[in-house]
């Protein structure tokens, strides 16, 4: 028995996060990823994890993000050159889905970007944004680069990010910090719980409703360990993490995007601004601009796996004929719909819902369906109850 | 029951048919199974040679052969309940029969007593 994929990494020691001794207390399975030494899954296992998390509420350390702070003269205009969205509108209190660009319209990284304020309206304070670990110390170094003069970066090295996600996460977080109650999903807001100064969000990475909540590292351990008192919360590793992110549809940067991957190729045109598009004057305008009118290469589609083994990531995706023309980028076993799903790039003509194609399994080729994302429903809580 | 030390087990009857499947060992290392792919039957296996899929949420993994011979008869349970080989990985979540080619291939495998002063060395 071996395993086919890996999970070690080369190069410099492992970093930790200020939970990782709660981690190991937690018997948890620990792996390299993204340079830290992170939990891949606790003792009742990624199933049990998933499954968990979708009924009642998981908590998940995510410190290995980059937080940061862009302050500037006009930061949130400064941003629009490196990113597609409309950031000069963003509301203080709320935050926005991105992608940093490359020069030739490539996923550099996708990240949230938001003007967290206190509950009387107070303390914005430039952009605070947050991406991915792996690729944190590139993009901040990308955004000094491309805004040399504009923004000043400002990383928050010494916070923590928890995130609590699920049906019951609000009700738990809510006990304890009651005034998260009035925030809608994609809020942001500064916040004081647990005798400490919190950046809060109403968002996160599982398709459920939830929070992620950057906390002093020195208060980490102490709001995970509150939170985890709660019954409804159990631990959640990075193995339920990838398969709740699946179900949710919402791409892997690194598997689904990179450097090659336009944001209209991602399927992410939603964050490309309507106005921008006209005034194209984002990195790699003409290339997307094109790909809005004319269609792209290649898209990122979502695929059932209608029969046999789940289909992973290097999977070569073929049409009726056999025809190999594609490849799956992050593929699995849906613990809810209990089959195998999968995220791939094919050209546009074969991308429409229903459209008949092939994985190629082991040398198999097994039927699979294109489908509408997400593979399970978004439970955001876009509105407050009246 | 013999062990090999890719955690498979082979236990073999009086018509020199082997059993084969993976250990609590490996079944507990693996997580919840959620497929496998087993060998076809009527297939030729070598020892050592790819001989099915098991994948969890997480990753697939291949078993390997850990004898020599022709594929009998495979688990068809496993299809619908592949999370038998969780439940009973060292019984009812047997992989596949082999008729073997080269029963001194069993003798040179671990005893349990051998298998689980390995495990200890891990």
């Amino acid at each position: 028995m071996a395993e086919s994929t890996p999970n070690t990494e080369e190069g410099a020691p492992l970093k930790t996060t200020p939970l990782h001794e709660a981690h190991i207390a937690l018997g948890a399975r620990m792996v390299p990823f993204a340079g830290y030494d992170m939990p891949v899954q606790y003792t009742e296992g990624v199933l049990k994890e998933h499954l968990w998390t979708r009924q009642h509420a998981g908590i998940f350390d995510v410190s290995h993000m980059g937080q940061a702070r862009l302050r500037g003269v006009a930061p949130l205009a400064a941003f629009e050159e490196v990113v597609p969205g409309d950031f000069i509108n963003l509301k203080p209190g709320r935050q926005k889905y991105s992608v940093l660009l490359n020069r030739t319209g490539g996923i550099v990284d996708d990240l949230m970007a938001g003007r967290p304020i206190t509950l009387d309206g107070t303390g914005d304070d430039g952009l605070f944004v947050v991406v991915n670990g792996a690729c944190k110390d590139n993009d901040f170094k990308v955004i000094a680069d491309e805004l040399a003069g504009q923004v000043v970066i400002e990383r928050l090295e010494t916070r923590a990010l928890i995130a609590l996600q699920g049906p019951e996460a609000a009700a738990v977080f809510q006990h304890y910090v009651p005034a998260a109650q009035a925030m809608v999903f994609m809020d942001i807001r500064l916040m004081t719980g647990f005798g400490v100064d919190l950046i809060v969000s109403r968002s996160g990475y599982t398709g459920e409703d939830g929070y992620e909540i950057s906390v002093p590292e020195d208060a980490a351990d102490d709001v995970w360990n509150i939170l985890l008192s709660d019954p409804r919360v159990k631990p959640i590793g990075l193995g339920a993490r990838d398969s709740l992110r699946l179900e949710a549809g919402l791409p892997l940067y690194g598997h689904d995007l990179d450097e090659t991957v336009s944001p209209v190729e991602g399927d992410l045109t939603f964050a490309i601004n309507k106005k921008r598009r006209e005034q194209r004057d984002f990195p790699g305008a003409a290339r997307i601009v094109a790909e809005l009118a004319e269609g792209p290469a290649r898209v990122r589609v979502a695929l059932k796996v209608l029969e046999g083994a789940p289909a992973r990531e290097g999977a070569e995706i073929a049409d009726a004929t056999g025809a190999v023309i594609g490849i799956v980028t992050s593929g699995g076993y849906s613990p809810v719909l209990k089959a195998g799903i999968a995220m791939g790039f094919v050209p546009p003509a074969h991308a429409a819902v229903g459209a008949q194609l092939k994985v190629i399994v082991r040398g198999k080729p097994q039927g699979a369906e294109v489908v509408k994302a997400p593979f399970v429903p978004h439970r955001y809580v876009r509105k407050l109850p009246a | 029951m013999r062990f090999t030390k890719d955690h498979e087990w082979v236990e073999v009857d009086d018509n020199g048919i082997a059993t084969v499947g993976v250990t609590a060992y490996a079944a507990e290392q693996l997580g919840d199974v959620v497929f496998v792919e087993t060998p076809d039957v009527g297939k030729t296996v070598k020892a050592g040679d790819g001989f099915a899929v098991v994948e969890s949420v997480k990753a697939a993994s291949d078993v390997y052969a850990p004898v020599s011979g022709e594929v009998v008869e495979a688990n068809a349970a496993l299809g619908d309940a592949p999370e038998t080989v969780n439940a009973a990985p060292e019984a009812a979540g047997w992989f596949a029969k082999v008729k073997l080619a080269n029963p001194a291939e069993v003798d040179a495998l671990m005893d349990r007593h051998a298998y689980e002063t390995y495990l200890q060395t891990l």
